[in-house]
């Protein structure tokens, strides 16, 4: 069941499109906002409210790299692995987490902190190695600045 | 037509192609898997490669996909040039870098389109050493099987799927190299038109699950064609059988019937010739000991027996049947004589039938074929539930509904063909499709309106818009508004459109809904249209037997009771599916004799004295009249075991037996071959004179040799019936049909119903249709699609139909409970089968959400119905388009013998409700 | 008037925005006002034409030129879309999150002015999902112009109403494409559509659509406003105006800067750039994201800009340059690009779709030291076929250009790969590359 605030969202996200299928994207992320990732429950909740079949919306949820059709952390670290980021020693800052935390890509910590995801290029390539986490970019993350970074993000 | 050039030769072609449908209709070999004749070109596997020029002084060219290409005037191409054959090898070598080396344990093997686009290609040897990619398979029901790990990622099973057949439970999830295509979760796929997802993937993805169980190669097939005995619309099929079984039905192409598709229980309702519940022997019952059970005997006794009965009777009433064929129905007339042959159907069905030949007789306007129906741009149905009652012309509908917006295509100077682009250009535009009737289906969702309505209500309707059409037409009083409104919404949009089809059928029971939709087909006829008319009908050779005439079944009842007859011969006809058990019980109590045909063990069966094993469809030659009056021939694939044999041999047998006269009997007794059967067909009605130009006869000859019904390499057949004897024994002789029970024989172009398996060199898979027609998509070469036996009159001017029924009342305690048509369930034969059986949903009584509340009912609640002499277990569905006043009834077997629609007091026949189920 | 930065020369050094009121007392919507009669649809389109804008999306396509495919006139079906491309995924590309972050109204702004030349009335802002200070930013710039009457309004002296949506996105590069782009808009998977029928006439919804860039929309108000002789001279070359330009990788002072239409490689690497960073040495550069081909030493003074480039050199692309370095291994940088080329192809076509992913393990198997060449052949073989018009858009043609070029600059560099069974710049990095 959509709660009452992600209905209101939803109503909002439809009102930017002459059908209601328009909204599918936004609608998952929007969902996603809410409760962290896509379940197969929430995905039939968004489906009925689009008025279209599961296998319709699932077929769009899986395309796309920033729809969680698994559980996540309670933070999500995109590291940038694209080519400047490369360059600049983003395989070093993945495998300081890997020591610091324990958490391969596209894993999640065993205590539900963290999911450690790949992202293709943030656009911040001046100021690479970037990682974004959540919603937060961060810029020239050397390993040694991880851990206060992270710090942030309990 | 534009002339190409191909590898410096030249070609004339339709310039509305592309290049790669010009190119495989000159038999000229390029290699494709997304596109497919009915679904166009979307250029996702890059398959089809070819270097086009721009002129001849042009050497190096550049490679085109000629699937996205148009054969334009002038074209260059060649398919030969090495660089595009190298491309496409390239493509085949990538496929090949997943798809697993499986062939030998595939149930695709061997009629694989993958494996003959390898082949053609050239590709052998295997650059790709990293580790294939894997996926899980999911269990998507009893029809189809899933093999994830096989796919090539063509995208046509979606694309069939969802765009052509309308089905949402299918789609493709990821992205890049990791994409699936399945359902959300295991599950049955829901579509009615799944199996076609067999016949679209290139691959061994989706396979025919109930082949699976008696799996056979292609090659160890014997097949014929059949026509599909599950409905009235009479979709050509393949039929093919191993080891005295059926093991398989797959589409038959015909341009003017089904073209590329059958629907599910069309497909995997044959299981019903395998099933356990045969008659397998002849079973007899001494005279006055009705208590005990049938015994065996032998073919001879039993028809001496037989013989005697007959002789001694004091008039024989013969009962036929529409689900028997012509011949058989024919055969059964001629040992009785006409004025003792019964239709074995209902006063009502019979009326309704008889109305509909007259509407088609004497009106102006045509009926229409399926192929028809797709290119029809705006379409009214009064009554039928299509999707659940004639399912491919549901199919056909929903590709109608593309011939207006495509107006839209043309003024963008997109091609037909492009697929791709058309669909972006049309979005959800949609053509004029108004539904009218009682039962709300996902087909509704493509409707321009739906009107849920009784059917004198849909009637009305119907009435209506003949009457704001033709202004001549007479028109209707005191219509609500909404109906009003209605009315010129569809009123318009017929006059507006070019093709009009205005389906109606004989479900609902209503005459006026059929008289209905003559006055508007009719009216559109006086503008100037020319429009089409398509009536569904109950069952495959309804129109046949109705063509043949012939008192009803009560008729039969009377001519017992009323002493003038005492002798029964029942032909292939459950009555107990027909008249309340009452009445039959006491029809068979009184007969002295009951004889009954037929295949599959059922309550008739149970009170025959003489039974005798009739053979099914595929284990007989015959010939079916489909609804829209197309008489279509079908064939033996097989002999069938033991006494076994076509219902037209026993009766031939049987006036054999009757006249004890030695030799040359009259009538039926004289027939020897099936084509002495179809001679007397053409003469037993002024219609059915030319049922003997629908297929060559028994002595049509290719090259001095008979046609075989095994491929060259039909395996085994020295070592198949190894167990029983050591000999190789002679195959049978067939003396019915030009076709052989063998492997040799006459190998080239046949006439379209000769053909066993469609298959050529370099293609084994069914996509070898392409290289039997001259032009892809268009009729087979030497196509006999049947004929069409019922002409449009000449004269324009009919008479109207006036008998304008009254707005429908609902009743104070009376309820007018209607049939509900289910795909999976209400056809008696398909109905047997295992696979089908799991499609059949328990049955229900469905009510508008107020009347329930009248009725003290609650949703989901369990009853027991006690009506026409029986006791009914039903599940209540609550469903608003159940029109108020009304109660639909579920069409399964469970509730066979119900006869409606009919008037019930709904607070009588509720007897008790059960605990409330789960929903 | 002299104006040499009309995008970026009122943009805050520290990031932060410009919003309505900073932006409007800046002469901003200053393009607007003259609408109506004054300035006709026609004269828009004539004066972006005369302009010479090229798109700053990569393809360097004449924008007047793509405005012209688009059906005018009061029969036309409607509504026509104008959609601004943000999905800045291109590797080594970061130019339009500058401008969106630091003054959001410049694209609404744009976009009202090419919506009013195209008579299209509905406008989606199409912004990657990983851009959300950006998103936040436009959404306040979209409410700020809602209220003053920008949008949402018949613009004075007009009949033109131009309504804005913005459509945050959830990932994949492929989004950029603008049919795959238009697919993604309709909440569809991001697949690109087959051209022709062009988004012009058939676009969004099948309706008649520009898809533009955001940088090329930033530049529609100066080009009205101070007309096109003016941005002419703003360029070195023919085509029109200035270009912002970025530098990545190992360099003194990676960054972006809006430099006349023009510039060399040479000069931003050296003069903005402040040159090789210590230590390591040019080897080559990617020149506009990473679908384009390297250039090397040789061609460091060819002018940056879309007609200057000879067809061996490929072609400028985004303009944003990721450089490499003598320290980096060029397989590996090749196999980076790869990789992120095959999780990005959308899976539609067969030779993007498996072609990539095997070109990618090849590349990884000479990293690994298990390379033969007869892998090399398969490289080049791929090189060969994923050719525009070969697979069904440009993304897989796009991803052979650095690998064709790398073959072509550093093949002695894959052969010591071979030769010495592994990369010789492992020891300096020692880590070890995840598999795709």
């Amino acid at each position: 069941m959509l709660s009452e605030i992600e209905r209101r969202e939803l109503e909002d996200a439809v009102k930017h499109y002459p059908d209601k299928r328009g909204a599918a994207i936004d609608a998952l992320l929007t969902v996603q906002r809410h409760r962290g990732w896509i379940s197969d429950e929430s995905l039939l909740d968004i489906a009925r409210f689009l008025e279209i079949t599961a296998e319709d919306l699932d077929g769009v949820a899986t395309f796309y790299n920033l729809v969680f059709r698994k559980p996540v952390g309670r933070h999500v670290a995109f590291v940038c692995d694209s080519i400047s980021c490369w360059i600049k020693g983003c395989e070093q800052v993945q495998e300081r987490i890997k020591n610091l935390y324990e958490v391969d890509l596209g894993q999640t910590t065993a205590d539900g902190r963290l999911t450690v995801l790949p992202i293709a290029c943030l656009g911040h390539c001046e100021r690479a190695p970037a990682m974004m986490i959540d919603q937060d970019v961060y810029g020239e993350v050397v390993p040694e600045k991880l851990e206060s970074i992270m710090d942030k993000y309990k | 037509m534009a002339i190409i050039i191909v590898d410096n030769k030249s070609y004339t072609v339709d310039e509305k192609q592309n290049l790669l449908a010009a190119c495989l209709g000159h038999g000229l070999n390029v290699p494709y898997f997304c596109w497919h004749p009915a679904m166009g070109s979307v250029g996702a596997c890059r398959q089809c490669a070819v270097k086009q020029f721009k002129d001849d002084r042009d050497q190096t060219g550049r490679l085109v996909m000629s699937c996205m290409t148009p054969a334009t005037n002038g074209a260059r191409i060649s398919i030969d040039d090495p660089e595009s054959k190298a491309f496409r090898a390239s493509v085949i070598e990538w496929l090949m870098v997943n798809h697993p080396h499986d062939c030998p344990v595939c149930d695709e093997g061997g009629e694989c389109h993958l494996q003959d686009m390898t082949v053609m290609t050239g590709h052998v040897y295997r650059r790709s050493r990293f580790p294939k990619r894997t996926h899980r398979n999911q269990d998507l029901g009893p029809f189809i099987r899933h093999e994830m790990n096989r796919c090539i990622q063509c995208y046509r099973c979606v694309r069939y799927y969802r765009d052509y057949a309308g089905g949402r439970d299918l789609n493709v999830f990821g992205s890049h190299d990791a994409l699936y295509f399945g359902r959300e979760q295991d599950g049955t796929l829901e579509n009615e038109f799944s199996g076609n997802l067999v016949e679209i993937c290139p691959t061994g993805v989706f396979t025919d699950k109930t082949f699976f169980h008696h799996y056979t190669r292609k090659w160890d097939l014997q097949s014929a064609q059949s026509i599909c005995p599950h409905c009235s619309l009479g979709c050509n099929t393949t039929a093919s059988e191993r080891y005295g079984t059926l093991r398989r039905v797959t589409n038959r192409f015909n341009s003017q019937v089904n073209g590329y598709f059958l629907c599910d229980r069309g497909r995997f309702g044959y299981e019903y010739v395998n099933s356990d519940k045969r008659i397998k022997q002849v079973l007899i019952r001494p005279e006055g000991d009705r208590a005990k059970p049938a015994q065996p005997e032998v073919v001879p006794q039993a028809l001496a027996l037989a013989g005697d009965r007959l002789r001694q009777a004091r008039g024989i009433v013969g009962i036929g049947s529409p689900r028997a064929s012509l011949e058989a129905n024919v055969a059964l007339r001629s040992l009785v004589g006409p004025q003792q042959f019964y239709q074995g159907i209902d006063e009502r069905e019979r009326q309704l039938l008889s109305t509909i030949l007259n509407i088609l007789r004497t009106g102006p306007v045509p009926s229409a074929s399926i192929h028809d129906a797709e290119q029809a741009d705006a379409v009214l149905v009064l009554g039928p539930d299509l999707l659940n009652e004639a399912p491919r012309l549901a199919l056909a509908l929903l590709q109608s509904i593309r011939q207006q917006p495509m107006e839209r295509v043309d003024e963008l100077k997109i091609p037909q063909w492009d697929e791709a682009a058309v669909r972006n250009a049309l979005q959800n535009r949609r053509g004029p499709l108004f539904l009218a009737g009682y039962q709300r289906t996902w087909f509704h969702a493509y409707a321009t309106d739906s009107y849920f309505a009784a059917p004198d209500d849909v009637a009305r309707l119907g009435f209506a818009v003949a009457g704001t059409i033709g202004q001549v037409a007479p028109s209707v009083p005191d219509l609500s508004r909404e109906a009003k409104e209605l009315t010129q919404r569809i009123a318009e949009a017929l006059t507006h459109a070019q093709r009009p089809l205005i389906i109606a059928g004989t479900s609902g029971g209503s005459q006026a809904t059929i008289e209905a939709a003559a006055n508007v087909a009719w009216a559109l006829h006086r503008q100037g249209k020319q429009p089409r008319l398509s009536f569904v009908l109950p069952e495959a050779n309804s129109a046949g037997l109705a063509l043949l005439g012939g008192g009803t079944l009560h008729d039969a009842f009377d001519s017992i009771s009323q002493g003038k007859a005492d002798t029964v011969i029942v032909l292939e006809n459950d009555l107990y599916r027909r008249a309340d058990q009452a009445t039959v019980d006491a029809f068979f109590d009184k007969a002295r004799t009951v004889i009954v045909i037929d295949s599959l063990e059922h309550p008739t069966a149970a009170r025959a004295d003489v039974l005798l094993p009739a053979a099914t469809g595929p284990e007989s030659d015959g010939t079916f009249v489909n609804q829209e009056g197309r008489a279509q021939r079908f064939y033996q694939v097989y002999i069938p075991q033991g006494a076994i044999a076509e219902s037209w041999r026993w009766l031939k047998d049987l006036a054999h037996a009757q006249s004890a006269q030695t030799e040359s009997g009259a009538g039926v007794a004289a027939w020897n071959t099936f084509d002495d059967a179809v001679s007397a067909t053409a003469t037993a009605a002024p219609e059915l004179a030319r049922v003997g130009e629908i297929a060559p006869p028994a002595s049509f000859r290719l090259v001095g040799q008979k046609l075989p019904r095994q491929s060259e390499r039909y395996s085994g057949r020295t070592s198949l019936l190894s167990h029983l004897t050591m000999h190789e024994p002679p195959p049978p002789v067939d003396h019915d049909s030009p076709l052989g029970f063998t492997m040799e024989g006459y190998r080239g172009s046949l006439p379209s119903p000769l053909i066993s398996q469609f298959w050529a060199p370099g293609w084994n898979s069914i996509q070898a249709v392409n290289t039997y027609q001259d032009e892809v998509g268009g009729p087979l070469r030497d196509e006999m699609p049947g004929v069409r036996l019922l002409k449009p009159a000449v004269s324009n001017a009919p008479a109207w139909f006036t008998a304008i029924p009254r707005a429908f009342q609902p009743a104070s305690q009376q309820w007018l409970l209607l049939p509900l048509s289910a795909v999976f369930g209400s056809d008696e034969l398909s109905g047997r089968a295992p696979a089908i059986a799991e499609r059949i949903v328990q049955p229900f009584l469905s009510l508008h959400p107020s009347d329930g509340a009248r009725l003290g009912l609650e949703e989901c609640s369990a009853i027991d119905l006690a009506w026409q002499g029986a006791t009914y277990s039903l599940a209540v569905r609550f469903e608003p388009s159940t029109p108020v006043g009304t109660a639909g009834l579920s069409l399964v077997p469970e509730v066979s013998g119900v006869r409606v629609p009919a008037w019930i007091n709904l607070f009588e026949a509720i007897k008790s409700e059960g605990k409330r189920r789960a929903a | 008037m002299n104006i040499e930065r009309p995008l970026t020369q009122h943009l805050h050094p520290d990031g932060s925005p410009r919003f309505l009121r900073e932006y409007v007392a800046a002469g901003g919507y200053r393009s607007l006002r003259r609408l109506g009669t004054e300035l006709t649809h026609k004269d828009v389109q004539r004066l972006v034409g005369e302009s010479g804008l090229r798109g700053r999306g990569g393809g360097g396509f004449p924008t007047a030129t793509k405005w012209s495919f688009v059906p005018m006139g009061p029969d036309v079906s409607k509504p026509k879309y104008i959609v601004a491309n943000g999905d800045e995924m291109e590797p080594g590309t970061f130019k339009d999150r500058i401008l969106m972050e630091g003054d959001p109204h410049g694209l609404v702004e744009g976009m009202i002015m090419a919506g009013y030349a195209l008579d299209a009335e509905v406008g989606y802002i199409f912004l990657r999902g990983e851009y959300h200070l950006s998103a936040q930013r436009l959404n306040q710039a979209i409410e700020e112009a809602y209220a003053a009457g920008y949008l949402g309004k018949p613009l004075p002296g007009t009949a033109f109403r131009f309504d804005l949506h913005l459509h945050s996105s959830a990932g994949r590069y492929i989004c950029g494409e603008e049919t795959a782009l238009i697919n993604a808009l309709e909440g569809k998977r991001a697949v690109p559509r087959a051209k022709p029928p062009f988004p012009q006439t058939v676009g969004l919804w099948g309706q008649p659509t520009i898809v533009q860039n955001v940088e090329t929309l930033y530049n529609i108000p100066h080009i009205i406003n101070h007309g096109a002789e003016w941005y002419h001279r703003l360029s070195r070359t023919k085509d029109g105006g200035t270009k912002i330009y970025g530098i990545s990788g190992r360099v003194t002072n990676p960054g972006w800067w809006e430099l006349p239409f023009g510039t060399t490689a040479r000069e931003l690497l050296e003069q903005y750039a402040g040159g090789m960073a210590d230590g390591v040495r040019f080897r080559g550069l990617l020149p506009g994201g990473i679908s384009t081909s390297f250039m090397v030493e040789e061609h460091l003074d060819l002018p940056l800009d879309f007609s200057s480039f000879p067809p061996e050199v490929g072609r400028l692309g985004t303009g944003t340059m990721i450089i490499l370095d003598d320290q980096t291994c060029p397989v590996g940088f090749v196999l980076n690009l790869e990789r992120f080329f095959a999780r990005e192809s959308c899976g539609w076509c067969t030779p993007c779709r498996e072609g990539l992913p095997w070109v990618a393990k090849l590349l990884m198997a000479f990293e690994e030291g298990r390379a033969t060449h007869d892998d090399l052949s398969l490289l080049e073989m791929h090189t060969k076929w994923l050719a525009p018009g070969h697979t069904f858009c440009g993304l897989a043609p796009g991803a052979m250009a650095p690998l064709q070029s790398a073959l072509r600059y550093f093949r002695e560099d894959f052969e010591r790969h071979i030769t010495t069974g592994g990369c010789p710049w492992s020891k300096q990095s020692a880590q070890q590359r995840v598999l795709v």
